[in-house]
């Protein structure tokens, strides 16, 4: 029989968790497992909440596993490494993301892409390697393999670089992965929420021309004079829309919620890229000949591996990139999850679970 | 006042035409420009038929203007050439693929991607240069802008290697601008019909292993023993796709009708890509989490340009690929075309001209 989670492992730890779908998130007490020889342990000071941890939560996926602690995108400072960790030392302020494992032999895992693993371990949901199950950052402290551990440059603040190690990483990879990067093309970022804004800073770091695309109106002045877009459409104005027909090179689509691809292929321009990274549940409507007229492409993409998010987090810093945040003490967590519903938020949420995690 | 295409053009010329959305084809005498000066005249020899003529006879699209003549698989021979032609001379092979013109001087055209102009003007349906209905090649002749006429391997078979300019291109195009050429590598063709037959003979010669995938069971002895493919994916049984998913890198996806998108690609690698050829008339269902996950992408194509057309067709001369075609008098088309709904012919039907279209 499974043991009760805070009898699980031999270090006691508490966090918020979620005991049902109704998703509501209360105190909860665990426990993770001793520092191994390649562990990185990092008390968490600050905790990003993505969309994510919403859809799963509430089990909109269907897979959660309660009760769940979620929380993907954790910063800290170490206070213990393993005999056999060389890359971190106590002291060093860390990041983790959205995996803490993976096979580690496969090709893909190979190749730095351990984000495509089939054998991957979320940081929140999943089964670690001895069956127990993954806890994720809305809690104290953090024990994790050294390999899914990024460093947090010193001249990056902790609650701005959270969101960087989900939001920023997941549109990063696919801007380079598609070939979305280079100076002077021009990139459509479809949605304005945590991964939209990082989309946005991230296109114009890279000297790309960037056009918002959304379905709020109210958001303009945000992203033009706030966010640096050049441009801005809304989505359900068929004159704007079609103005702008043919004009983009790529179009990064971060809405979760149902709406439609034709348009957007439409805005793309001959060879153009229409890059998927938001989840919506039901599946487009493909036009074939909208894709086939103009050579165009829809392709998606999940996150990114552990030397990318590396990488997204060095370019971040060297361009002044993080994310934009509303602090909040961890008991407010279930209001934020409400306002996080309804998209209210400038542009994520971050627990700052230093100052306002009690046991 | 009705159009008299007899009397619209100096040069007498003889076809078959559609005049409604029956789609039946009958005789047409009408005629042809005189040679400007970047013209070249051409003495039709054969004509392919295409899954696209048959969707444009019954307007199924929507656009068909009638009285219509299909046709934009042309192999023919050069009978005259206007004073700024010297790609072409009298007596050369050549042969006419989709498009007739362009605009020549946007971005697509000026990188030989003409067939990706907002302006193109189309073998047949279209409206020609001097305001009058394109004709296609289901006729005698065919005048046109030596720009869009393509130099025709001598060691090609005129009969054999007409179906190339659409349905040849427009599956090596995407072949090579999706990077699905790199030997040893899996390609999956989905549908076995003209495209889908071609592409399985270029995958090969570009040292692909070549799965054709199919909802006919049937097809399974042609693809691998005529056809050479190296496997057979029936989509019907669930335990062999099962056992497939995530084992191609590409698929050319050629079906025309209603599929399950999921399904193939559900076949994909990670980084795998599917293009998109077929028009089916209805959207396809895409779900967002296969691609997502697995970082596969899907991505249209449209024919291709002139100058890839020509080195498509050098290509299939240096290895010996030709369409596997079956040979039909002009007056034999309407039962040719009834034949076609129903995919019954391997794998094209190729008009010869030469020999049947002629006033009587």
């Amino acid at each position: 029989m499974a043991d009760a989670p805070e009898k699980e492992h031999p270090v006691e730890a508490y966090g918020y968790a979620a005991r049902d779908s109704s998703g509501h998130l209360s105190p909860f007490k665990f426990s993770r497992r001793a520092t191994g020889e390649k562990d990185v342990a990092f008390n968490i000071t600050h905790c990003g909440i993505c969309h994510s941890d919403l859809h799963f939560i509430k089990n909109e996926w269907g897979i959660a596993a309660y009760p769940v602690v979620p929380g993907h995108e954790l910063v800290g400072i170490v206070t213990e490494v393993g005999s056999k960790v060389t890359k971190y030392k106590v002291g060093d302020r860390v990041g983790v993301g959205c995996l803490v494992g993976s096979c580690r032999s496969c090709t893909n895992c190979a190749d730095d892409l351990e984000n495509y693993c089939p054998g991957l371990i979320l940081t929140y949901g999943s089964k670690n390697v001895d069956g127990t199950r993954t806890y994720g950052g809305y809690s104290n402290f953090m024990v994790c393999d050294e390999h899914f551990v990024v460093r947090i440059p010193d001249s990056m603040p902790s609650d701005g670089a959270a969101p960087l190690l989900c939001a920023g990483v997941t549109v990063y990879s696919p801007l380079r992965y598609y070939g979305l990067d280079k100076p002077g093309m021009h990139l459509g970022v479809v949605g304005l929420g945590g991964l939209g804004h990082m989309a946005v800073k991230f296109g114009k770091a890279m000297g790309l021309k960037v056009t918002v695309i959304s379905t709020s109106p109210g958001k303009k002045s945000e992203a033009m004079e706030r966010l640096g877009a050049d441009a801005f459409l809304v989505s359900h104005d068929p004159e704007q829309m079609q103005g702008a027909v043919g004009t983009l090179d790529g179009i990064i689509d971060t809405v979760s919620a149902a709406h439609s691809l034709l348009p957007l292929v439409r805005l793309a321009k001959t060879n153009g890229k229409v890059i998927l990274v938001g989840v919506p549940e039901k599946p487009f409507e493909l036009h074939s000949f909208g894709i086939i007229m103009g050579r165009k492409m829809v392709g998606g993409s999940s996150i990114g591996g552990l030397k990318e998010t590396q990488e997204m987090i060095n370019f971040a810093a060297e361009h002044n990139i993080t994310a934009d945040i509303e602090v909040i003490p961890v008991d407010y967590v279930n209001t934020a999850m409400d306002r996080l519903q309804k998209a209210d938020v400038k542009y994520r949420f971050v627990i700052d679970i230093a100052n306002t995690l009690k046991p | 006042m009705a159009t008299n295409y007899e009397d619209q053009h100096p040069n007498k010329a003889f076809g078959w035409a559609a005049h409604d959305s029956s789609g039946l084809l009958s005789p047409f005498p009408f005629s042809r420009r005189e040679n400007g000066v970047d013209d070249v005249a051409v003495k039709i020899l054969f004509c392919g038929v295409c899954h696209s003529d048959l969707h444009a006879l019954k307007n199924e699209w929507g656009v068909t203007r009638y009285p219509l003549i299909p046709g934009h698989e042309v192999v023919g021979l050069v009978t005259k050439v206007g004073a700024n032609v010297e790609k072409f001379k009298a007596g050369d092979r050549v042969g006419v693929g989709v498009i007739v013109g362009s605009c020549m001087k946007c971005e697509a055209c000026n990188q030989d991607l003409e067939n990706y102009c907002d302006k193109l003007i189309f073998t047949y349906n279209s409206v020609d240069w001097d305001g009058t209905n394109a004709f296609g090649g289901y006729s005698d002749s065919i005048v046109v802008h030596q720009r869009y006429v393509l130099r025709f391997p001598d060691n090609l078979p005129a009969d054999k290697g007409a179906p190339l300019l659409c349905a040849g291109i427009t599956v090596y195009s995407p072949m090579k601008y999706y990077g699905m050429t790199e030997p040893g590598k899996h390609l999956g063709v989905a549908g076995l019909g003209g495209l889908g037959h071609v592409a399985v003979k270029i995958g090969k010669a570009f040292g692909l292993k070549v799965t054709v995938i199919s909802s006919s069971p049937g097809k399974e002895a042609d693809a691998i023993d005529c056809l050479g493919a190296d496997a057979f994916l029936p989509t019907s049984d669930p335990a062999k796709v099962q056992a497939a998913m995530g084992s191609i890198d590409y698929i050319i996806d050629t079906i025309s009708a209603v599929h399950s998108l999921p399904l193939l690609l559900s076949l994909l690698k990670l980084n795998g890509k599917l293009v998109a050829v077929g028009l089916p008339n209805k959207p396809l269902d895409l779900p967002i989490f296969p691609l997502v996950l697995k970082r596969r992408l899907i991505g249209g194509s449209d024919f291709g340009g002139i100058k890839e057309t020509e080195e498509m067709l050098e290509f299939c001369a240096k290895h010996g690929i030709a369409a596997d075609v079956e040979v039909i008098k002009m007056d034999e088309i309407n039962t040719a075309l009834e034949r076609l709904a129903k995919s019954d012919v391997k794998y094209r039907f190729v008009i010869d001209v030469a020999n049947s279209v002629s006033p009587k």
